[in-house]
Parts: C-alpha cells; structure tokens; sequence
C-alpha cells in the first residue's frame, strides 16, 4: 500500500461521517492524487453504524484498507472509533470525538457501552487523540458541525494545503453553513496546533 | 478536470452520453442510484417501474421499437424480470439495450447471495463487469455499441462495492443516437411460434460473440509493477485471472504478479486465457460469487489455478481476506477479545410508524409472515413479531400457506412499494382461492429502505411529476376484500382495534396502516414541537420506554428524557404514558 495515505472515519447514521470522508476525497482530488472513498451504509440512517474508508495517492488499487495499515481513523463517537482501532498502522492516529451514542436497541447498553475505550486504547500504546468536538460545535450553535471539527484536526495530519480544504468546503458545503462549518474545522485545526505547541 | 463518481452515478453519466432515451428500474440496493442521477438528465425518459419485469418488458418495447434503454435493478430484481430477460435474446434487439444487474456478496442489504453471472450464461448474451467507476462510465458506452452490432441485449454486473465506490472519471459529452427503423416482423419477435426459427439464430450469434471477445480490447494482460502491457517475453511466476471489484483487491495482494484483467466476462475469451495459464506457474483466479471463470477454464483442461478452494465462496472479497488466506492468518484482530466492542444494529428510525404495528403483533401473539423493506426489523428484539421473510411479495402467500397448514391466526404484513411491486396477485389469489388471511398494508407513501423513492401509490414519478395516485382501498375491495380498514399508524389503540377486528372477520381483510416514511423530506422539513417530560408528573413508571423509541432515555435523575433534536412529535409515548406526564403543544400530522 506504498506511498497511499489511508484514511477511515467511523460513526452512528446522521453524525454526518459519509460527508467527512468525501470532503477529504475531494481535497485529495484538488491536490492532484488518485483517490477512492468506499462506504456502507445500507440501513444506516436508522441508527446503524456507518464507516468510510478513503485512500489517496499516485495510484489507489482497493478502495478498502488492511487492518493495520490506515494512517488516521476519525471517530464520530468512542464505540465506534474502538470498533475500527485494529486498522491502525503503528505511528498513525486515532481522533475521537469524547462523545457516547448507546446502541439504543442492545439490552443494559448503558453498562456495557465501553466508557473506558479511550484511555483502554492509549494503554495498548497508540496514539489517541480525544476531542470534545460536539461539546465545541455546541458552542458553535450546532452540534451537528462536530463532524467538522474532527475533518480540521485531521486535515492538520495531513500533506493537503489549507487553501485546498477552503476550496473544497466553499465547493462542496451548501452556502448558508459554510460558515459555521468554516469556522468548526479551524476550530479542529487549532486544537492539533495548541497541542503542537505544549508538546 | 475529472469528476469524483460512484460507480452508479458513473453509469447513469455513461448511460446520458451514450444516447439513452428511455430507463426503468424498481428500487433496489445498490442499484439505486443510477436511476435517481439518470433522471436529472432532461434528455432521457427515466421511470420507476411498478417492478423489476415491468421495467425490463417496458425496456424491451422501447429497444425494439428503436430506441437505447437501460434498465437497472439489483440482483434478485432480474429474478423478478427473467422470463423476459431468458426470452428476449431470442429475438435479439433492435436499439441497443443493457441491463444493469447489482450483485451484493456479503448481502450487506439482501436477502441472500446470488451470482448473477450465471444467468447471462443462462440467458447467451455478454456480461461487462467493471472494477471502478471510470470503467462503469465507459463499459455503458462500449456496452451499447456491442448490444447493437450483435443485436442482443448486454448485461452489466456492478457489485456493492464498485456500485458505491467512489472514484475519478474523465467525463465525455453526450452523443445523439437517432431511433433505429422498426419494422414489423411476427418471425422474429413471436418467439413462441418461431422458436424453431430463432433458436439455431441465438446459438450462431453466441459462435460469433465467442470469436469476438478474443479480440475484445476490454480484456488485457497486465504486468503487476504498472499498468502496462505484459510483453511475450516476460513470465512472471504468478499468473492472476481476475475481474470486476476483486481485480482491484488482487492488485494489493500481488505487486509482483502477471494479470489477466477481463472486462468482458461471458463469454470468456478461452484461447487468450488457457495461454495464460501456460505461461505462468500458478494461476489464481480471483472472483467473487461462485467459481464461474476457475470452473469453465478447469473444465477445458487448465490444471494450474488455484481459486475457491483457498479464497472461498461466501461472501464479499477484501486485500485482508485474500491476504489471510494467502498467508494463514489473519492481519491484525480487533480488540474484541479484551474489551467489549457492542454490536450497533440498525432499527426503526424515531417515529417510524411501523414501531406501533409490530408492538401490537407482538401482544396480540400472532404469526407474522413479512416481506422486504425496513419492516424485516420486525424480526428483531424488542419485537420478535416478524416470523418469515423471504422475497418481494412473499408475505401473502405465505400466509395462505400458514392458514392451509392450520395456523389460523396469522397475519401478512407488507409495504405498501412492496404491495405494488409483488402483492397484489397474492391478493387476489387469497380472495380466490377462499383465503380468510389478514393483510396489514405498511403505508408510509414510500419506497423506504432504499431511500424514499415514489411508487404507483405515492403519487408522482422518478421526475417529481404528479401521478395519478393508486388507491390502495379501493384496489383491495375491487379484488374482492370486503373488510377493508385504514387507520394512523401512531394511533396505537386503532391500530389494535383494527387487526383485532380483521383477524375475528370470518374472510380476507386488510387494514391499511398509514402514516409517512420520517425520512421522506416533507417530513423532515416540516415545523413540530418536540414532546417533553413533565418530570413533576412523571412516576417513573417506565412505560414510556417500552415504545423503544431512540429518542427516549434515562436522564440524569433516573426519570426519562425526550432527546428534542430527535423527536418527530409522533406522540406514540404520549398514548401509553400512565400519568400523562408527557405532552406537546401541537398536532403531529393529519392522515
């Protein structure tokens, strides 16, 4: 999967997770790359779990990805960012909206549901970046832009230029929330950036 | 610039620039989509069908009578559509014609796995399989050509993955193709009459589709480092034969190996292939579905391939699994051994009113024979009331059946698309044949799993245009059902009223329960007030929850909460809250 950039993004149906992973098919598109987005979704938009896989690069073969090999997983909440860790390649990153959704059909899920997934997977040795993305898209005035605060802390992971991902948001996002989901990616963009800082 | 596609709105943009006039399809996951785009084009007459053999025979008339068309539909759709699909090839086409058929390994949304492969082979006309969206875009086009320099319809097999992959396509434009000549001719299109005549006719067209595909530029040698031509002589030690998504998997697996890329999978281009085989050491032949390119080559004497054996049958291909089975084990496991990782399994959508008809099934302890759509979910916990689900329009007869075997209390429930796609000759055998069933008709004005696309009884077209509404009461009276009932579907005391009152009916009877699709946009756009909690009312008595509806959990004081962002005000909760500590200021909807 040489010089390939893999990307997935895992989440519950309505978190907005399909939009994510083409925003960054687009962007890898605009720099020049070869690119492929693959989904399942089915009956996802009834509460199901929805995952996207994106790769990018001089030549894309599969559009799905080996476990093991992705270099960033984005997850829209905690379960299902857990569910998809075993992807990720030994230096990659794991960025995770600090968010539960109980499966709400799954018996007792409240004492079941794996509160402790994150700091279970930093114990594992990798690299695990939480982010309270729909507590800041709540200060934004919609929580439905959480999305777009996880898109700008990956983009910050990222070998695509700043300029490109605008272009893509101001081509792709319907002009009356290009400016909330503007401002909820630099959000995303500038938390990765302060931890750079402290680091 | 090239343009980021799936593979079905590849199809539909390869469709419009190929000179398609006219397209039908039924609904269908993952062939959806290429009708929806298809329709925004102004030039081509797309449609729904009431069904998958509607659409094909509607197709049909158009291609003789001159015209391109394409006809979309998913896997066991051409099942629905294969007596004319088995027969038209007899009479070959006139305009060119393609028929697009999406399998789905791995059913990620079907009722089984089905290679429809064979039934080109069943049917002797060529099958095109594309591995991404460019070439989805570009076998259309050459798919049109081949059908009218052959005469004969072409068939397409997309899979789920390359139906939903997206991928860069370098568009083209549109090209006009004037309406070919019709003439009358009763020799060639009264197949049954003339079948003495036409049958020796298909056969010599299949001679000469045989000779062609060794010369079809769709199926290439490749080397594996690039995507240039293998020269004579290099002769990797690996040889892989492989097609349609499972190419793209193989590519991954085997940087270093010769490829046998085929495009054009029936019928196979035989000498190309065995002189592949003979050049190469081991051959694997990656394939999803069944063994249908490894079976014909062994059975022309190629002893070197290694195919199902090792990479197996059942359902959809990945690199990870061609990789575990190359290797032995796997990647890399989840964490699932170390931590619990809960299942999310879908269910019914906030205020799907098919919730208050299952939680009456369910206490009135009937047997259920359902049928395809969202209502499968039936089946599952908290409901259980869900006993049978085969295929479109199953339910009714099945019922019969249940009834003939002496189970009398048993109940058909069915969508309302699905009614009109498959039930209604149930119904009118039932009525026949002294039936006493009940049939609940799910009307949510929709075809709902696949995404909201409109039907006879939704009361517009594929284009947004009104349609003359198919009334679905007076239907069944006309067929015979005397006791008719419709009811809301979120008024749950009528609703168990009314399939109460049909199962004690002494004949047939259908209650019709209507309310809506929630993700229909009328809905979702509409103004509502969210129900609430009086938590000065509420004894926490817990009823409310047994609604099972997303939106409703315990908050924060053990007492439950209306998530106001989720809640469509369908007032289901309201109706069993004991105290009525759960209110909203406004009315919901009127049927």
């Amino acid at each position: 999967m040489g010089d390939t950039k893999n990307i997935i993004f895992a989440g519950v149906g309505g978190q907005g997770v399909l939009l994510i992973a083409e925003l960054l098919a687009l962007a890898a598109a605009a720099a020049g790359h070869d690119v492929k987005q693959t989904e399942v979704h089915g009956v996802s938009q009834r509460g199901g779990m929805v995952e996207s896989h994106v790769r990018y690069g001089p030549k894309v073969w599969s559009p799905l990805i080996m476990p093991g090999q992705a270099h960033a997983i984005v997850g829209m909440e905690k379960l299902e960012a857990l569910r998809f860790a075993h992807y990720i390649r030994p230096n990659g990153v794991i960025i995770v909206n600090d968010h539960e959704i109980l499966p709400a059909s799954v018996g007792a899920a409240a004492e079941k549901y794996p509160h402790g997934a994150i700091e279970f997977l930093r114990g594992k040795g990798l690299n695990v970046l939480a982010l309270p993305a729909t507590r800041i898209a709540a200060e934004l005035g919609d929580i439905r832009a959480a999305n777009m605060v996880l898109l700008g802390a990956l983009s910050a992971h990222l070998d695509i230029a700043p300029t490109l991902w605008e272009q893509t948001l101001q081509t792709r996002m319907p002009a009356r929330h290009l400016a909330l989901n503007r401002e909820a990616f630099a959000r995303g963009v500038s938390t990765i950036e302060r931890e750079r800082r402290l680091a | 610039m090239k343009k980021l596609l799936s593979g079905n709105e590849a199809i539909a943009r390869g469709a419009w620039e190929a000179g398609v006039k006219f397209a039908a399809g039924y609904p269908g996951t993952p062939s959806t989509e290429i009708l929806e785009n298809l329709a925004r084009y102004p030039q081509v007459d797309a449609q729904w069908s009431a069904n998958e053999k509607v659409a094909f025979d509607e197709g049909m008339g158009a291609a003789i009578g001159g015209l391109r068309v394409l006809v979309t539909m998913k896997h066991v759709g051409l099942n629905v559509a294969s007596d004319a699909f088995m027969v038209f090839p007899y009479a070959g086409t006139n305009g060119g014609f393609v028929v697009i058929s999406a399998d789905d390994p791995g059913m990620h949304s079907s009722q089984n796995e089905q290679d429809n492969r064979y039934l080109a082979l069943m049917a002797k006309v060529p099958l095109l399989e594309p591995a991404d969206a460019q070439e989805c875009k570009d076998f259309i086009a050459f798919a049109f050509d081949l059908s009218e320099q052959f005469g004969t319809p072409v068939m397409l097999r997309t899979t789920t993955r390359s139906a939903h992959t997206k991928s860069l396509v370098a568009l083209g434009e549109r090209r006009e193709v004037p309406r070919r000549d019709f003439t009358p001719d009763i020799r060639r299109y009264s197949v049954p009459i003339y079948r003495h005549l036409l049958r020796p006719k298909l056969e010599a067209r299949l001679r000469q589709l045989v000779e062609y595909v060794e010369t079809c530029p769709l199926n290439r040698v490749e080397r594996g480092d690039s995507a240039v031509m293998l020269s004579e002589a290099e002769h990797p030690t690996i040889g892989v034969i492989a097609s349609g998504m499972a190419y793209q998997y193989a590519r991954e697996v085997w940087p270093e190996a010769a490829f046998f890329k085929l495009g054009l999978v029936y019928p196979l281009p035989v000498r190309r292939l065995l002189d592949f085989c003979r050049r190469h050491e081991t051959v694997y032949v990656v394939e999803e579905g069944e063994a249908f390119i490894e079976s014909q080559l062994k059975a022309l004497g190629a002893g070197n391939l290694i195919g199902k054996d090792l990479f197996g049958v059942i359902g959809e291909y990945s690199p990870e699994r061609l990789a575990t089975a190359l290797k032995g084990e796997k990647p890399r496991p989840n964490f699932g051994d170390e931590i619990t990782i809960l299942p999310r399994p879908p269910m019914f959508c906030v205020g799907c009113g098919h919730r208050v008809v299952f939680d009456v099934l369910r206490q009135l302890k009937v047997l259920v024979a359902g049928d395809i759509g969202c209502y499968t979910m039936g089946a599952l916990p908290p409901y259980e009331a869900s006993h049978t689900t085969f295929c479109m329009g199953a339910s009714i007869g099945n019922a019969f059946g249940f009834r003939r075997a002496g189970h009398e209390r048993t109940v058909a429930v069915i969508g309302d698309s699905t009614f009109v796609h498959a039930g209604i000759p149930s119904l009118v055998d039932t009525v026949y044949n002294g039936g006493k069933t009940t049939v609940v008709i799910l009307d949510n004005g929709t075809t709902g799993m696949t995404g909201q696309q409109p039907h006879p009884a939704a009361g517009k077209t594929l284009k947004g245009t009104p349609a003359p509404r198919l009334d679905l009461e007076a239907l069944c009276r006309a067929v015979g059902i005397q006791h008719v009932t419709v009811v809301d579907t979120w008024e749950r005391s009528s609703v168990l009223r009314a399939i109460r009152s049909a199962l004690a009916y002494d004949g047939p009877a259908v209650v019709i329960a209507r309310g809506p699709c929630q993700q229909l946009p009328e809905m979702r756009g509409r103004d509502l007030v969210p129900y609430a909690v009086d938590e000065a009312v509420c004894t926490n008595c817990e009823a409310c929850y047994k609604v099972w509806c997303p939106a409703i959990t315990p908050g924060a004081n053990g007492k439950p909460v209306i998530d106001p962002l989720a809640c469509v005000a369908c007032g289901v909760c309201a109706q069993v809250c004991v105290p009525g500590a759960i209110t909203s200021n406004v009315k919901r909807y009127d049927v």
